[in-house]
């Protein structure tokens, strides 16, 4: 294989989409208006549980400016049932085959109009009238059982040892229940579609960190081939999982469309993304761990108890990250569900490490002041070597690195060990705490086509979702690098469905995947092009062979003699060509993903500052230090953790999505009373990038690095909270309510 | 009905006959005048991905009904740029990444360019985040948003003596 970094990889360089993403030229979907457009606004239920048994049909449409309702009289029928599940890991979708309702907010009807403001008023002339029934859906009020799979496939119970035995033995033990609330993506670009129907053809702009699946799902259920259907997601206003796959209002845009015969733009209201494009659902974790005086585990067991809908299956797959980040010879991780009235919860940034963290890092927190050890040394003794459950060695850890850097900048060894101990000039008081960052190095399958032109320059394809990781910069990097061509002769483009797969922007796999499938395909076309040089004797470089020729600057060298080249633009023009492309994949090599356990590492330091009368809480500092393997771009890398961290915070301090068990409705669905972290609420974060070289994970040794930020972070605050008051507040988010009460 | 209103938007003034009373400025810059740029995220003043510069001053453009506001000097982030030269806030946003997903992003900008204008928050960091959280960002890019418009405010103050000189002819 050429290796050939350098140039390119490793540099901070800055957004290459920025200067259109700063003057308002990128155009995210809802920003498309194609010729004759109508617009569609979705109703939505009231009621969690029963069907609609009227809308005033007469009244929407005597509207001026209405152009038709859709319900479930006059819906295009689907060629397969939208209940119909593509695979394990696929989603039942509400849209408009029936009049049931199975959750608030659900879809019930779509009022299509010359105008936006037409079709506003159109939707609330309905009036929805209903055979309601009672709903349920509050955590552990349903019948528990235990799940076949949580998250994407994963056990619901794994261990090893025995964790009654390990208890037993221990001499200092905990058993504590955590509550972790509801929360919703509530990305700021609300999902949105525009449709346009020829015929059987179909254009449509709409976010999707998946276009690939997203293209098979329409197939699927409008009965087309997947090649009539073309998807231009360029640019996804944040995702965070709400947008993995293709949710009910974007596919009832399309049916709109569909409906009327004209292009059609539905764009989700706000208080409508609180029900049909997915939520996490609320956690109740019970720890119980149990050490020897000196700190060493001896047992843990984490138990998890959460709510899916009535209708599909997602379970929070809380208890995992315990599988892979403390040593310990007894070991207990499972899941519990019980069915409720609400919509299917989904994947949601760092799914079941983020509440599964802010659980475990607390309860070793618990653990630590029973034995009257430090946190950080706490963690140390129980250092993995290994991953607990398999035995397997790490592709690569440097965790011991992280503790210690992130330790020192913080001034960690300052710390007290007893709560309350420290104020502030003006009276408040401080708390210092720590966390564990963990995230799987996964990936999955992409696919990218490089073509080197006769210009010298290239063109490099892949359907990439951009949703702000940073696809348009880190693989033009890797593209650069891997043809030997300066950044500003290459063509990057992705974002659309008719390009090669570009895999999921999800699960932190994005850049891993995508980038090993450009970076294949760029050595591929540059050996497609040195066998062109290396076969014809009138070039400098007959006969060197593929392996003997290298690639920089747009022009092949002779490894043993780089005086002998030639640029990319003569070899082609010699040989008559226009181009040469090739294309690359990118997945997991599947021997090394079965002999090495692959994961993000990190630790977080968290300073909050209490007011001891009012109960107050504000983070003051914030301290990650992250092993990531390698960093293709510092400054994206960086904000990656940022982002992270501060979803940390909201995790940790504000996010709590409140449901009225009686109408089973989210009461406080908008982004006034659903509270993230506003810029005032984030006074100092930052982020340390700790070497570490994996030559197992994939060819560039890229591990993914946009949600291991959470994790570590809400229990560092969590536990900072404890140090400041010596309150221990085992109900997520902590408010000053519960700190108080 | 038809009611003809009259806005100067980014300099240029533009006459629209308003059919619907109910049009907020948002809607009519992103609907009718094709200036996508400010975006909607909420539509209820919450999130701020939508402000704009209305005679000088931020507002969130869709609490904003544009009947209201006949004769109105409007500067949208379409308008910032100067002869394919990026505002000194459009720069800095760049320089310290102080965006991912782009989504509130024009409103960002547009909010800061307010705030430099407004001398409320000078170079001071905690001013700077307080003036600033009326824009959300659900990325978290908060830490390279401060920073910007910090460098921001320095590079403008520099350049024109004048914190904020920048855009006064639009404020007028």
């Amino acid at each position: 294989m050429l290796e050939r970094h350098g140039s390119s990889i490793g540099q901070p360089l800055t957004r290459r989409d920025g200067p259109d993403k700063v003057t308002g030229a990128a155009r995210y979907a809802a920003d498309v208006h194609p010729e004759g457009l109508l617009h569609a606004v979705m109703a939505v239920s009231t009621i969690a549980r029963g069907r609609v048994a009227h809308l005033d049909l007469a009244a929407a449409q005597a509207h001026p400016g209405v152009v038709a309702v859709m319900t479930p009289e006059n819906a295009p029928r689907l060629a397969r049932s939208p209940d119909e599940k593509e695979g394990p890991v696929s989603f039942r979708l509400d849209l408009l085959q029936n009049d049931g309702v199975r959750y608030a907010s659900q879809p019930i009807a779509v009022v299509i109009a010359e105008t936006l403001e037409a079709a506003t008023e159109g939707a609330l002339l309905l009036n929805p009238r209903y055979e309601a029934e009672t709903p349920s859906v509050v955590l552990g009020a349903g019948e528990r059982f235990t799940p076949q799979m949580v998250g994407a496939g994963l056990p619901a119970a794994m261990g090893s040892g025995d964790l009654e035995a390990g208890l037993a033995a221990a001499e200092a033990r905990i058993e504590a229940t955590y509550d972790t609330a509801a929360q919703y993506h509530n990305a700021l670009e609300p999902h949105a579609s525009v449709a346009e129907w020829d015929g059987d053809r179909l254009t449509l702009h709409t976010p999707t960190q998946g276009l690939y699946p997203a293209k098979a799902r329409l197939a699927a259920l409008f009965g087309l081939p997947p090649e009539n259907i073309r998807i231009h997601s360029p640019y996804l206003g944040g995702g965070f999982g709400s947008k993995g796959f293709l949710s009910s209002p974007q596919i009832l845009g399309v049916m709109a469309a569909k409906l009327v015969g004209r292009p059609v733009k539905l764009v989700t209201r706000r208080e409508q993304m609180f029900g049909p494009v997915g939520h996490r659902a609320s956690t109740r974790q019970t720890l119980r761990l149990g050490a020897k005086r000196d700190g060493v585990l001896t047992g843990y067991g984490h138990h998890t108890l959460t709510l899916t809908s009535t209708y599909d299956d997602f379970f929070e797959p809380a208890s995992v990250l315990s599988r892979h980040l403390y040593a310990c010879p007894a070991i207990a991780t499972n899941h519990e569900a019980s069915r409720a009235d609400i919509p299917t919860p989904l994947f949601m940034r760092a799914p079941g490490e983020a509440p599964g963290s802010v659980a475990l890092e607390s309860a070793l927190d618990e653990l630590a002041l029973e034995l009257g050890i430090d946190p950080l040394e706490l963690r140390l003794r129980n250092y993995a070597e290994v991953e607990p459950l398999s035995g397997r060695p790490f592709s690569s850890k440097a965790l011991r690195e992280c503790y210690a850097q992130g330790a020192e900048r913080f001034g960690w060894a300052s710390r007290p060990l007893e709560p309350r101990q420290m104020r502030d000039a003006d009276g408040l008081l401080v708390g210092w705490g720590l966390g564990t960052a963990t995230y799987p190095a996964g990936m999955f399958q992409g696919e990218a086509r490089a073509t080197i032109r006769a210009d010298g320059t290239a063109l490099v394809e892949t359907a990439a979702q951009d949703m702000g990781q940073g696809p348009w910069t880190v693989l033009a990097q890797i593209a650069a690098d891997g043809l030997g061509l300066p950044l500003d002769r290459l063509d990057l483009r992705i974002g659309d469905s008719d390009m090669p797969n570009g895999g999921l922007a999800g699960g932190s796999t994005a850049t891993a995947t995508t980038g090993t499938a450009v970076h294949n395909a760029a050595q591929g076309a540059v050996a497609a092009l040195a066998a062109l040089a290396t076969n014809d004797p009138a070039s400098p470089l007959y006969g060197a062979g593929n392996a003997g020729v290298t690639a920089a600057e747009g022009r092949l060298s002779r490894r043993d003699d780089p005086s002998r080249s030639e640029t990319f633009s003569e070899i082609l023009a010699r040989a008559g060509r226009d181009s040469v492309e090739a294309k690359g994949q990118g997945a997991g090599e599947p021997a090394s993903r079965k002999a090495y356990a692959m994961h993000a590492h990190g630790a977080v330091y968290a300073e909050v500052k209490v007011d001891p009368d009012l109960g107050q809480i504000r983070v003051t500092r914030l301290v990650g230090a992250f092993a990531a393997g390698r960093v293709v771009n510092p400054r994206l890398v960086r904000s990656q953790y940022y982002g992270g961290m501060i979803w940390g915070v909201s995790l940790a301090l504000h996010e709590h999505a409140t449901l009225d068990a009686r109408s089973g409705r989210v009461m406080n669905n908008n982004l006034a009373e659903y509270h993230v972290p506003v810029n005032a609420d984030i006074p100092s974060v930052e982020a340390i990038l700790v070497e570490e070289h994996d030559p197992h994970v994939n060819p560039l040794g890229i591990k993914g690095v946009g949600e291991i930020g959470i994790t570590g972070t809400a229990g560092a605050i969590a536990n900072a909270v404890w140090h400041a008051t010596g309150v221990r507040v085992r109900e997520i988010p902590i408010t000053l309510d519960r700190l108080l009460g | 009905m038809s009611i003809p209103i009259t806005l100067t938007v980014n300099g240029i003034p533009r006459t629209v006959a308003l059919e619907d009373p109910r049009v907020t400025l948002l809607d009519l810059l992103r609907e009718r005048l094709d200036l996508t740029g400010s975006k909607k995220g909420c539509d209820r003043g919450q999130c701020g991905a939508c402000t704009v510069l209305l005679d000088g001053r931020r507002v969130n453009a869709c609490l904003a009904l544009a009947v209201s506001h006949d004769g109105a000097h409007v500067t949208t982030i379409e308008g910032l740029a100067r002869d394919g030269e990026l505002h000194p806030v459009q720069a800095a946003f760049i320089a310290h990444d102080g965006f991912q997903c782009g989504f509130c992003t024009p409103g960002q900008i547009v909010s800061a360019v307010g705030l430099i204008q407004e001398g409320q928050a000078g170079d001071d960091p905690e001013r700077i985040r307080e003036g600033m959280s009326g824009n959300l960002c659900r990325c978290g890019a908060y830490a390279g948003i401060t920073e910007a418009v910090a460098t921001a405010h320095a590079a403008m103050a520099g350049a024109s003596g004048l914190p904020g000189g920048y855009l006064r002819e639009d404020a007028a």
